[in-house]
């Protein structure tokens, strides 16, 4: 029998922690340090964000030189999508899936120990860049390619030295770490289930996780394929993107498209999977029409293979090679506007807790429903033709990321970090987390959406006054600050109440999936013994014995 | 498009502003849980079909567009021009016209009864550029073996700011483009003025000879000279355009003497490198260009 | 917690789940295709469009012999596993043996391939388009092979030290699909290379 009280002190000495942590491959240990490593890298891409901020914040400032600038948003770029986002997300997936299934570990625990590493080692590498070759100061030779690395600029010839060796082999080591991560979750969701629970009566983060695994599974590898590519045409003289040999330009365009629009899905995929598992819990309903939830996170998974070229709308393609793929995009907002009113749904009849989770799940289906429109009008090839490569795509982008996919893990944040602690994050403190960061959220990327309409393209580190673009920019770099505090506030909290935190119990949320059935933290076998599940909220059929899920499944 | 994703952020915005409100958990609440909803067949068929219906409205309302603007027929009076695309400038190639000139386009307003837009067939000599003057037209990319094309139309005379939209390297942010549409008149007048050789001015002489034994003239052609490098901007009329290095300066007699002397200064990363020049050397050559009206 | 319940209600089916093993081979097979295909989708792509240098059909000879290895090598894996599933240990080893051959002569052929083009018709990777794609392509499985072979031969030792039983057919059974997979490769590598752009 588990009982709620903390587990008994026991004395270790420093070095045998650390080495547990290193050595470790269960996956609530590796699931954390996926996160942490994020979380420091997440600062690290704001000070870029900020430094890139203040340069921009007036015409034609000279507070970065423009080599340095190149390299600060190429760096943050790629440090965002790959070393902050999908480190992130893995963590979380790893820390959850097991426990949300009934499983006492994922499937290959030795391969998500190497997975983590590998992709830990490749995010050291990439900011090695910055001490070497001109030195810190001089912002090293960090790429400076953007984080798409278009070719030719990658070619020897106009990348002389290693900065984009550095981009293309730190990227390989983590497309590495993610393919076997997402090996493990396939794995882990369709082989290591607890009795009872059928696909169709696995939690939403289960589902999600899925999809996002089988979508890393083709998307990764394209971009593994093209820097294969590319490091024969760097380093043996090969011709892959060698115009000069009759080689295209436009072949990588289509190779890094393919992996990178699939890429976001796998970001936004797995915090689909977080508001779906909070929105009910804090409704204290349970989600409306979980099977099109389903249908339409695989329908998302399959389409978004197919709309990458409406990255290429002004690349020159033939007219029906344009329509086509405008087709495709607006067919993926489909499934994804059915999940937004699913959502709602959820909420509507329900009586809303908003507890911090709750606010910030909130502030993500606001975000992420003007995200999703601007994406529409950006679907629309004419409308590309002008706003893309513009600050109104980059706006656009921002607001999936930093309004959706963000305000999603800080959700997840509030929500499980009494699980993974045993202690509850501070309400007030959260409060003012969500509000703060809320304005400076809305002050930067509502705002930046101007220029890119008046006609400021991106990745440049100056811009000439008279344009009407000064007054923008400043407000976005204002907003800046507000974010910054918005996450001096999170840490805060985190480090206060790990220490400090109301103790938390087993079910602090008085939620209905398997995790809140254990400990926090849960013993490192997760639960005593194996659970048996009859439908897809064993706590509710549990606490409402007189009327439980599987009488209406 | 702005008006049916207006239309969708209303509704949904005003759903979910009702939704927290209306259902949000009261202070004298009675603790039991609400009832569940597990889906409804109904509401989820029309939220399926009715965004579908959308999206196939505004699919082949864009199809229209995209054909209309993409497979136009090139009309008559049409202008050509060929725009190379360099780190970091524009080199304009008038075929009909025999002229070459570098960073400023020149083009005749058009007039809808009897269009005369510009065709610009787009082409790299480097990395990927991409051409975006906002008023005048979307952009459209200058990839290496890789041609493009792309019309403007413009029908009010005037200056039209734009600069490359497709990252390429150090000074992407400086490669600045101005389109100037003039009347018919003055766009003539222009083109007969762009296509004389490059003015020969005797008192300039020294200048001539520094710009050859100075190598300038490896990059740089001035027609009607020996000067006949392809690998910077042509100068044989430098004097006539209001900015220097793709718009990164305005055309005065100081700023000239400044980029010739250290291009580093206005435009770090450019491409022009720094000619060793003596104090008199610079203003000789100086004078010379000041005379390539 | 004792309130979940600890058995099965009766109406359900026995629990029944796939491999975990299989599963995750599986998985790495959809991911090494993906990159397969971006690498075959190059090579189709630049038929016919190296500036100059040899063409296909002037320099390659079509592998057969070294091809009929490889795949026959699928079949006498799949024996080799049958074998062990019936726990002939003999019997799985030498067609385990076989398999390890022909995959052996595989890549020496390759190798002596590559060998004779680069020094005898001075075709490499820089030479041209078919040069770069024919290269990496070839290379790319011919690298897929040789790890193979690797988990082939680390096998092979354990099995001649009497460690591979019955109860360790369903590890070998997982190797066997990855071979299977890079059999597979081959046959749309050769049919690519070898027939279409020829």
């Amino acid at each position: 029998m588990v009982s709620d009280a903390m587990p008994l002190a026991i004395h270790k000495s420093p070095l045998t922690v650390i080495y547990e942590w290193l050595a470790t491959a269960d996956h609530k240990k590796i699931g954390i340090m996926y996160i942490v490593y994020a979380l420091l890298f997440l600062v690290i891409m704001g000070i870029e964000a900020l430094l890139m901020r203040v340069q921009l914040s007036h015409a034609n400032a000279t507070f970065l030189s423009p080599q340095v600038f190149n390299r600060l948003f190429t760096m943050h770029g790629t440090t965002g999508v790959f070393f902050v986002a999908m480190p992130i997300l893995f963590g979380f997936g790893n820390y959850l899936v097991p426990l949300m299934i009934g499983a006492r570990d994922m499937a290959f625990p030795r391969l998500n120990a190497f997975s983590f590493w590998m992709t830990a080692f490749g995010g050291l590498l990439l900011y090695a860049s910055f001490f070497a070759g001109d030195g810190f100061s001089q912002a090293g030779i960090a790429p400076d390619v953007g984080w798409f690395a278009y070719a030719p600029l990658t070619a020897p010839a106009f990348s002389p030295g290693h900065s984009t060796d550095y981009w293309t082999l730190s990227l390989l080591l983590a497309g590495v770490g993610s393919i076997g991560g997402a090996v493990n979750f396939i794995a882990t969701i369709l082989s290591m289930r607890c009795p009872g629970m059928t696909l169709s009566r696995m939690p939403l983060l289960a589902w999600m996780n899925l999809v996002m695994g089988g979508l890393v599974l083709v998307t990764i590898s394209p971009l593994t394929a093209a820097q294969l590519m590319l490091m024969v045409d760097r380093y043996m003289s090969g011709h892959f993107f060698d115009t000069g040999a009759g080689g295209s330009v436009v072949m990588w365009m289509h190779f890094f498209w393919i992996f990178g629009h699939p890429e976001v899905y796998v970001l936004i995929i797995p915090c689909f999977a977080f508001i779906s598992e909070i929105i009910p819990v804090f409704s204290r309903k349970a989600m409306f029409g979980y099977p099109a939830m389903v249908a339409a996170t695989v329908s998302i998974g399959f389409v978004s293979l197919g709309v990458w070229a409406h990255h290429m709308y002004t690349v020159g393609m033939p007219s029906y090679g344009n329509a086509f793929f405008v087709l495709t995009t607006m067919v993926v907002a489909v499934p994804t506007g059915i999940k937004i009113f699913n959502w709602l749904a959820t909420m509507w009849g329900g009586k809303i807790r908003f507890a911090t989770p709750m606010i910030f799940c909130i502030g993500f289906l606001f975000q992420f429903l003007i995200a999703g429109l601007t994406g529409i009008m950006l679907a629309a090839a004419p409308f590309d033709w002008q706003l893309g490569n513009s600050y109104f795509v980059v706006a656009h982008f921002h607001y999936v990321i930093v309004g959706g996919i963000l305000f999603a893990i800080f959700a997840a944040f509030y929500y499980w970090f009494p699980k993974m602690t045993g202690r509850m994050l501070n309400e007030t403190l959260g409060k003012w987390h969500f509000w703060v960061f809320l304005i400076g959220f809305h002050l930067t990327f509502d705002a930046m959406h101007v220029p890119g309409l008046l006609g400021m393209p991106r990745r440049i580190y100056t811009y000439e006054p008279g344009r009407g673009w000064e007054t923008w920019n400043m407000i976005s770099s204002i907003g800046a600050i507000f974010q910054v505090a918005g996450i001096l506030i999170f840490v805060y909290n985190m480090v206060h109440s790990y220490f400090k935190g109301a103790l938390a119990g087993n079910d602090p949320w008085d939620a209905w999936t398997l995790e809140w059935a254990t400990t926090s933290p849960p013993p490192d076998y997760n639960f005593a013994v194996v659970p048996v599940v009859r439908s897809r909220r064993p706590l509710w059929d549990i606490k409402h014995p007189d009327d439980p899920d599987w009488k209406y499944e | 498009m702005l008006e049916v994703t207006g239309v969708i952020f209303a509704v949904v915005f005003s759903l979910l502003v009702y939704a927290v409100i209306k259902f949000r958990q009261r202070k004298n609440d009675d603790d039991f849980e609400p009832p569940q909803v597990y889906g409804s067949h109904q509401m989820e068929l029309a939220w399926t079909v009715l965004p579908v219906l959308i999206v196939v409205v505004m699919f082949l309302s864009n199809a229209q567009v995209i054909h209309r603007v993409q497979d136009a027929r090139r009309p008559e009076g049409a202008v050509d021009v060929t725009a190379v695309a360099h780190q970091f400038w524009w080199e304009y190639r008038y075929p009909q016209y025999g002229l070459v000139t570098s960073n400023e386009l020149h083009v005749p307003v058009s007039d809808p009864r009897n269009p005369t837009p510009t065709f610009l067939a787009l082409q790299s000599g480097d990395v990927d550029h991409s051409f975006w003057v906002p008023r005048l037209a979307g952009k459209t990319d200058l990839i290496p073996n890789h041609p493009n094309s792309m019309w403007i139309d413009p029908q009010e005379p005037g200056l039209y700011l734009g600069q490359c939209a497709q990252y390429c390297g150090t000074q992407h942010a400086k490669m600045l483009l101005r389109v100037y549409a003039q009347s018919r008149a003055d766009f003539d007048q222009w083109v007969h003025e762009q296509q004389q050789p490059a003015v020969s001015d005797p008192s300039v002489a020294e200048g001539r000879a520094l710009f050859v034994a100075k190598a300038c003239f490896v990059c740089h052609s001035v027609r009607g000279t020996p000067a006949v490098g392809q690998i910077g901007p042509d100068l044989t009329h430098v004097m006539s355009r209001d900015t220097l290095a793709s718009g990164a300066v305005t055309n005065t007699p100081e700023n000239l003497r400044a980029w010739i002397r250290n291009p580093e200064a206005f435009k770090p990363g450019s491409r022009m490198p720094v000619t060793e020049l003596t104090d008199k050397e610079l203003d000789q050559i100086t004078a010379y260009l000041l005379t390539l009206r | 917690m004792s309130a979940i319940p600890a058995a099965m209600p009766a109406s359900e089916t026995p629990w029944k789940l796939p491999s975990r093993g299989k599963v995750g081979m599986l998985s790495l097979i959809v991911a090494e295709s993906a990159i397969f295909t971006i690498f075959i989708v190059a090579y189709i792509f630049y038929i016919g469009k190296s500036l100059d240098g040899p063409t296909p059909r002037q320099i390659l000879t079509v592998p057969i012999f070294t091809t009929i290895c490889l795949l026959s090598s699928s079949l006498t894996m799949h024996w080799a596993v049958a074998a062990l599933r019936k726990s002939k240990t003999g019997t799985f080893r030498a067609f385990w043996f076989v398999t390890l051959a022909l995959g052996a002569i595989f890549l020496i052929g390759t190798g002596r391939e590559w060998h004779h083009l680069i020094y005898q018709e001075d075709f490499t990777i820089t030479t041209n388009l078919f040069g770069t794609t024919y290269y990496s392509l070839v290379g790319l499985h011919a690298s897929h092979v040789a790890v193979g072979l690797i988990v082939l031969t680390t096998v092979m030792v354990l099995a001649l030290l009497g460690k591979v039983k019955r109860e360790h057919s369903e590890r070998c059974e997982v190797i066997s699909l990855y071979w299977h997979f890079v059999d597979a490769v081959w046959v749309v590598v050769f049919t690519v290379v070898y027939i279409v752009g020829r």
